[in-house]
């Protein structure tokens, strides 16, 4: 099993990181009134592959003054990091690299070791903007932790589990749930989007919304992109790679976005359960799960996960092309003033309408 | 600070509205892309009534109308062509270089009716040099040369951004040339012999106006550069009328071919050669 879902996980990050590029070029193009790549293959469908051609080929640039192990080894290790956290994330009911017990914290105990890479990256390419954009990158992830690590523990605090299949399995049909967190107004046989956490319990409504923020700036997409500023930076703190290395830091970033994706989707938006109801006699919910066991249910699982994480995945491309980029100390501002008060107070409110309404 | 924050404080809701907004707009964008505007010219009356939807023109596939007073490539008509030098002398860039030949019969009519007595040898345009101000077309009697839409025509080599509009072939040129001036020195004999009519100052005076028109091109120096590529493009069709112009006139063009030689060997001996040989 474990075999599998590696392969599994690498190509899927493979071959989504080739599609959402097409995407998010396609995306900021429609956003901006243009009309994006076109000539590659029919519609520009082939321009990712040919970018990925050319980035293969080209000549992997190590500079004189460089930190050479350092400069070498930050990519892989990056790649790495973020690569393990998809070892607890479930692809369909038990197909799953690792079913730890600890899989959120485990998911998160990896990746921060991603931060390691970027000052790696930032330090060992000697070059004043990659430093930049590594200081940048590591005060912005490690102070955006703290309230995604918030964020988790009041989802952590409804569900009870840490185990990423049990969260999912919480929320299919059948399993007890409130409408609304009210014990009284029993759903469970509704199942669908009633069953989703944050209809279960709303208090996750704002800590999803919070939780979607917060992994932005974990992942250094627009607007929390300061480590990368373009227009300030060269290219952050990727500056000196080129080839195969830039590669694999890109890589690593569209990773990223699909891994904190797929936790939303996880956590907040019913896993991969139907978000159609059943409806008395109209069993939208059961006509969109498949059987229990069968191959049925894997494939509708697959689909309706695939489905919710690229909804999640395009919100997080269309904000990077709506929202201009903060400004450092914005970014602090909204970490430490508002972000941080207000993930304690709704972690909290959780625990409190957990142990007074439901449990 | 404290009024930074209040301000702050004050302000959220007023910020989480606009940033709703914001996505709101990038979301209408977004949606409004599945339909593109259409190309048209600014002539259109409903040009700007479109609104919406991709604005990007995919050039190569398709453009946009340029408007009927639209100023881009000029072009001559040589059939309409006087060559009467207009053009070239108001040329604020000086791109047009002319070199007149004079007919000695009536070349034909103009489709305005003008007479067409003058052949240009040399009607160069070098279109890399122009500024599109369109004076030439203005002062044009005959509305020969004109501005066209074709905006698009940029080269890999400058040398073929100069356009040839002569009428005459370098061969016809020199036949031309030589006719004429067999004509004017038939004419001076017979005015030696008997005293001169009127018609003959005339024909004398218009004589001189070619003549004079090289002397603005020559100091400028820029001949040379002209009459290489046209040596490249059409063998030699400008190094026969160049160097069969000492002939007709010897007083003020004795300077014109040092100038037009020099370049000769610096680029193709064999044009110099060959320019010699078809002599």
């Amino acid at each position: 099993m474990f075999v599998w879902a590696f392969l599994l996980t690498l190509t899927v990050i493979l071959l989504y990181a080739v599609v959402v590029v097409y995407a998010e070029r396609k995306a900021a193009a429609f956003v901006q009134d243009r009309l994006g790549p076109l000539e590659v293959g029919p519609k520009g469908l082939l321009q990712t592959v040919a970018d990925l051609l050319k980035l293969l080929q080209k000549e992997d640039i190590i500079p004189n003054a460089s930190d050479k192990i350092l400069f070498r080894l930050a990519p892989w290790l990056i790649f790495i990091a973020i690569f393990c956290g998809f070892i607890a994330l479930p692809w369909a009911p038990g197909l799953v690299g690792s079913d730890l017990p600890s899989g959120i914290f485990m998911i998160f105990a990896v990746v921060s070791l991603d931060v390691i890479g970027l000052f790696m990256v930032g330090w060992g390419a000697n070059n004043k903007y990659a430093l930049f954009g590594a200081v940048r990158s590591i005060a912005q992830i490690i102070s955006y932790e703290i309230p995604l690590g918030l964020c988790l523990l009041a989802v952590v605090t409804f569900t009870g589990t840490l185990n990423l299949q049990e969260i999912a399995a919480q929320q299919a049909l059948h399993s007890t749930s409130y409408l609304f967190g009210i014990p009284a107004v029993d759903v469970s046989h509704w199942g669908g989007i009633f069953a989703w956490n944050i209809i279960r319990f709303p208090v996750l409504i704002p800590v999803a919304i919070l939780f979607f923020i917060t992994t932005l700036a974990e992942c250094n997409r627009a607007p929390f992109d300061i480590p990368e500023a373009e227009s300030e930076l060269v290219a952050g703190f990727h500056t000196e790679y080129s080839g195969f290395r830039f590669g694999m830091l890109f890589l690593s970033e569209y990773a990223m976005m699909l891994l904190v994706a797929l936790l939303l989707v996880f956590l907040f938006l019913g896993a991969w359960h139907s978000p159609l109801p059943n409806i008395a006699a109209i069993a939208l919910c059961d006509w969109t799960s498949g059987a229990v066991g069968h191959w049925s249910a894997i494939a509708w699982s697959v689909f309706w996960l695939g489905i919710k994480t690229m909804t999640v995945v395009f919100w997080q491309i269309m904000l990077r092309w709506t929202f201009p980029r903060l400004r450092v100390d914005q970014l602090m501002h909204l970490c430490w003033k508002l972000f941080l008060p207000l993930s304690m107070l709704l972690v909290l409110t959780s625990a409190v309408w957990k142990w007074f309404l439901i449990a | 600070m404290a009024v930074k924050n209040s301000t702050y404080r004050t302000h959220f809701f007023t910020i989480i509205g606009s940033l709703l907004g914001a996505v709101l707009l990038a979301w209408k964008h977004f949606r409004s892309a599945i339909h593109r505007k259409k190309i048209m010219s600014i002539d259109d009356t409903s040009y700007f009534h479109q609104k919406d939807g991709v604005v990007t023109t995919l050039y190569p596939y398709e453009s946009i109308p340029v408007p009927d007073n639209g100023r881009y490539r000029l072009h001559n008509e040589m059939e309409d062509c006087i060559v009467c030098d207009l053009c070239a002398k108001i040329c604020p860039v000086d791109c047009i270089a002319i070199d007149p030949i004079k007919s000695t019969v009536e070349i034909g009519k103009t489709s305005d009716g003008s007479t067409r007595r003058i052949y240009a040898a040399t009607f160069d345009i070098d279109m890399a040099k122009c500024c599109y101000c369109g004076l030439c077309t203005t002062v044009c009697p005959t509305e020969s040369l004109t501005m066209t839409k074709a905006y698009d025509y940029s080269e890999f080599d400058i040398r073929n951004m100069v356009y040839h509009f002569a009428d005459l072939s370098p061969e016809e040129s020199v036949v031309k040339r030589k006719e004429w001036d067999e004509a004017q020195a038939a004419k001076l004999a017979a005015k030696a012999a008997p005293v001169a009519t009127e018609e003959k100052p005339s024909a004398v005076a218009d004589g001189e106006q070619p003549v004079a028109k090289p002397k603005p091109f020559i100091p400028k120096a820029m001949p040379p550069k002209v009459a290489i590529p046209v040596k490249k493009a059409d063998d030699a069709n400008v190094t026969p009328s160049a160097e069969s112009k000492p002939e007709e006139t010897p007083k003020p063009k004795v300077s014109i071919p040092p100038k037009i030689k020099i370049p000769l060997p610096k680029k193709k001996d064999d044009d110099a050669t060959k320019g010699e040989t078809t002599e």
